[in-house]
């Protein structure tokens, strides 16, 4: 675990390090040593772009990956996560609105509306789960069904709102769906990570329910688990997380999806190690995913949500496979 | 002891369980509640366990209303093993059973060294606990069924409801596994009813019997009194002979049907 945070850490130096504008190691240390005593626009740079950019990497890592965590346990499916059952994707409707029409909440300043609609997709989405879960009896195969219905919906809404909004508004509306950490103010970083250090102990809380959960509904519910509070509790915890994440850096994939996959392998599915694991998984995953896609092209960054499903798609089809093939 | 009177429990939109009433049933003794496919034994240990909501009656544990209190403190004093084995994921057997007993204890969990000593204990008063280590996903469907059984001995329940805890496991397991209840049950004073199958076990293990018929209680009592070859035919719909058997084991010979399937 220790090293898993060490490892996250690393992969945000990773991060600062690189960037468009070429700067060496030691001017770097310069610029965070003394930041009034260095070149001003280097300063900027490393204190305005890179370093919230870093620290953004590893809060929404840290997110996703503990929302994805929870959700495989309550939907008892491999292959959930925020992405997957459409949470995603409602934000990104909810984006879409903002950008192309406008719309959103009144209160909202024009700077806060595409973030206020997106968190309210997500939070919409979340709430549309959870009734499902609710109407079914709790029949997660049902929830995940309807999560993929969901899907499939809200990318044709978006898919639409693209097919007729301005070439301007499009711009922004196809960066945002690709994901990325452009956006990351020091205010939404401490907006993430406070969401995350508010929720982490919350979670922790539900580690044993969640652990006994994953010996099936029955067992759970015979050793006097409130299974349906559990499972509202932790889709609560999932749509805070995943809204607040694709809220401000657009849709990144898989990392949800593959950190808890990660996690189980290296510390089985105690949920008191198996939550934080995958959050440490996700915030080193995307920290990686960052540092990568400023390298990967040099003098440019390839928005992240492109590096994490190129990632992502082989690690599915892998896990998807196996599972077959075990069966 | 377990007094059930007058319970209705509906499973979805049927009732299935209807106006049972039973002797109470005593500490230290196990009993078998048989009887054919869809005739409630299922359900009516879920009404028990408090997984179903019983719509009429009492139950009565002791001097505890079960149907009155909240389900933390009934999974406490009821131990129900469902009959789907625990799934195979990637946990230990020991984190399996003390998960068990830090869920029911909440907050209240005493300290985890404590804890784990218990789950040591119990592991190896049970016979498995070279599998303590070993991941449930690695386990066979018997291994499983016994940590399953560890899961509900985890909180000292007085109260222990196995619904075909049989089903998945080799004549070994079987024989094992029963033995262990019977012994459990005896040390621990706990009321036990197990939903079984084999009626030659029945007749030579179990205390009592409880025959359930359409959801109602057809017959009660010691198991020659109730595996009799007119109730056998009554409510199995099968020409039966229940033998004394050699060396005085019992045996129930089915020679064929008294009626067509329903």
């Amino acid at each position: 675990m220790l090293l898993l945070v060490m490892a996250a850490l690393a992969s945000a130096v990773l991060d600062v390090l690189a960037g468009p504008s070429a700067m060496s190691a030691s001017e770097l240390f310069g610029v965070l040593r003394a930041p009034d005593a260095s070149d001003p626009v280097a300063t900027l740079i490393v204190w305005e772009i890179r370093l919230p950019q870093a620290v953004m990497a590893l809060a929404v890592g840290y997110a996703l990956g503990l929302a994805g965590a929870e959700m495989q346990t309550i939907l008892n499916n491999p292959l959930a996560s925020p992405f997957t059952l459409g949470v995603s994707s409602a934000a990104a409707l909810g984006a879409a609105l903002a950008m192309v029409f406008g719309l959103g909440l009144p209160f909202a300043s024009t700077q806060w509306l595409t973030v206020g609609n997106a968190f309210v997709g997500a939070l919409l989405c979340a709430g549309l789960l959870d009734l499902a879960a609710r109407w079914s009896a709790a029949r997660t195969v049902n929830v995940i069904l309807f999560g993929i219905a969901l899907v499939f919906s809200l990318n044709a809404l978006v898919s639409l709102i693209q097919f007729i909004a301005s070439a301007e508004a499009l711009q922004g509306l196809v960066f945002w769906t690709l994901g990325s950490l452009e956006r990351a103010s020091w205010l939404a970083v401490a907006l993430v990570a406070g969401a995350c250090l508010l929720i982490t102990p919350w979670s922790l809380r539900s580690a044993w329910s969640l652990t006994a959960l994953r010996m099936g509904e029955e067992h759970a519910a015979a050793l006097g688990v409130d299974v349906a509070r559990v499972r509202q509790g932790a889709l609560l915890r999932i749509s805070l997380l995943a809204a607040v994440a694709v809220a401000f850096t657009g849709v990144i994939g898989f990392v949800g999806l593959v950190a808890p996959h990660i996690a189980r392998r290296w510390f089985g599915e105690d949920h008191r190690a198996y939550l934080p694991g995958s959050a440490l998984v996700g915030a080193t995953l995307l920290g990686l995913a960052t540092w990568v896609s400023k390298t990967l092209v040099p003098g440019m960054v390839v928005p992240i949500g492109i590096v994490t499903s190129l990632v992502g798609v082989p690690f599915f089809l892998a896990v998807v496979f196996r599972r077959s093939s075990g069966s | 002891m377990l007094a059930v009177h007058d319970l209705c429990v509906d499973y979805g939109r049927h009732t299935v369980v209807r106006n049972f009433s039973a002797r109470p049933l005593q500490p230290g003794t196990l009993t078998a509640l048989i009887g054919p496919n869809g005739s409630g034994k299922s359900t009516l240990l879920r009404g028990l366990a408090g997984l179903l909501r019983p719509r009429c009656g009492q139950v009565r544990l002791h001097d505890v209303d079960l149907l009155a209190i909240g389900p933390a403190r009934r999974a406490r004093l009821a131990g129900y093993l469902p009959q789907i084995l625990p799934a195979a994921v990637r946990l230990r057997v020991f984190e399996a059973v003390l998960v068990a007993g830090a869920v029911a204890e909440g907050s209240r969990a005493p300290a985890m060294s404590a804890q784990l000593g218990r789950v040591e204990q119990l592991l190896m008063h049970l016979g498995i606990e070279h599998l303590a280590p070993r991941y449930l996903d690695e386990l066979s469907g018997g291994q499983r069924q016994m940590v399953a059984v560890a899961q509900a001995l985890m909180r000292d329940p007085v109260l222990l409801l196995l619904d075909e805890p049989f089903a998945a496991l080799d004549l070994n397991y079987q024989a094992h596994l029963l033995h262990l209840l019977r012994r459990e049950t005896r040390e621990r004073l706990l009321v036990t009813v197990v939903v079984m199958h084999d009626l030659a076990w029945v007749l030579r293990e179990a205390d009592h019997v409880w025959l359930m018929h359409e959801g109602a209680l057809f017959a009660e009592g010691t198991p020659a009194e109730v595996i009799t070859a007119a109730h056998l035919a009554a409510v199995y719909g099968v020409e039966a002979h229940v033998d004394a058997g050699q060396q005085g084991w019992p045996q129930v010979i089915v020679r064929g049907l008294s009626r067509p399937l329903t």
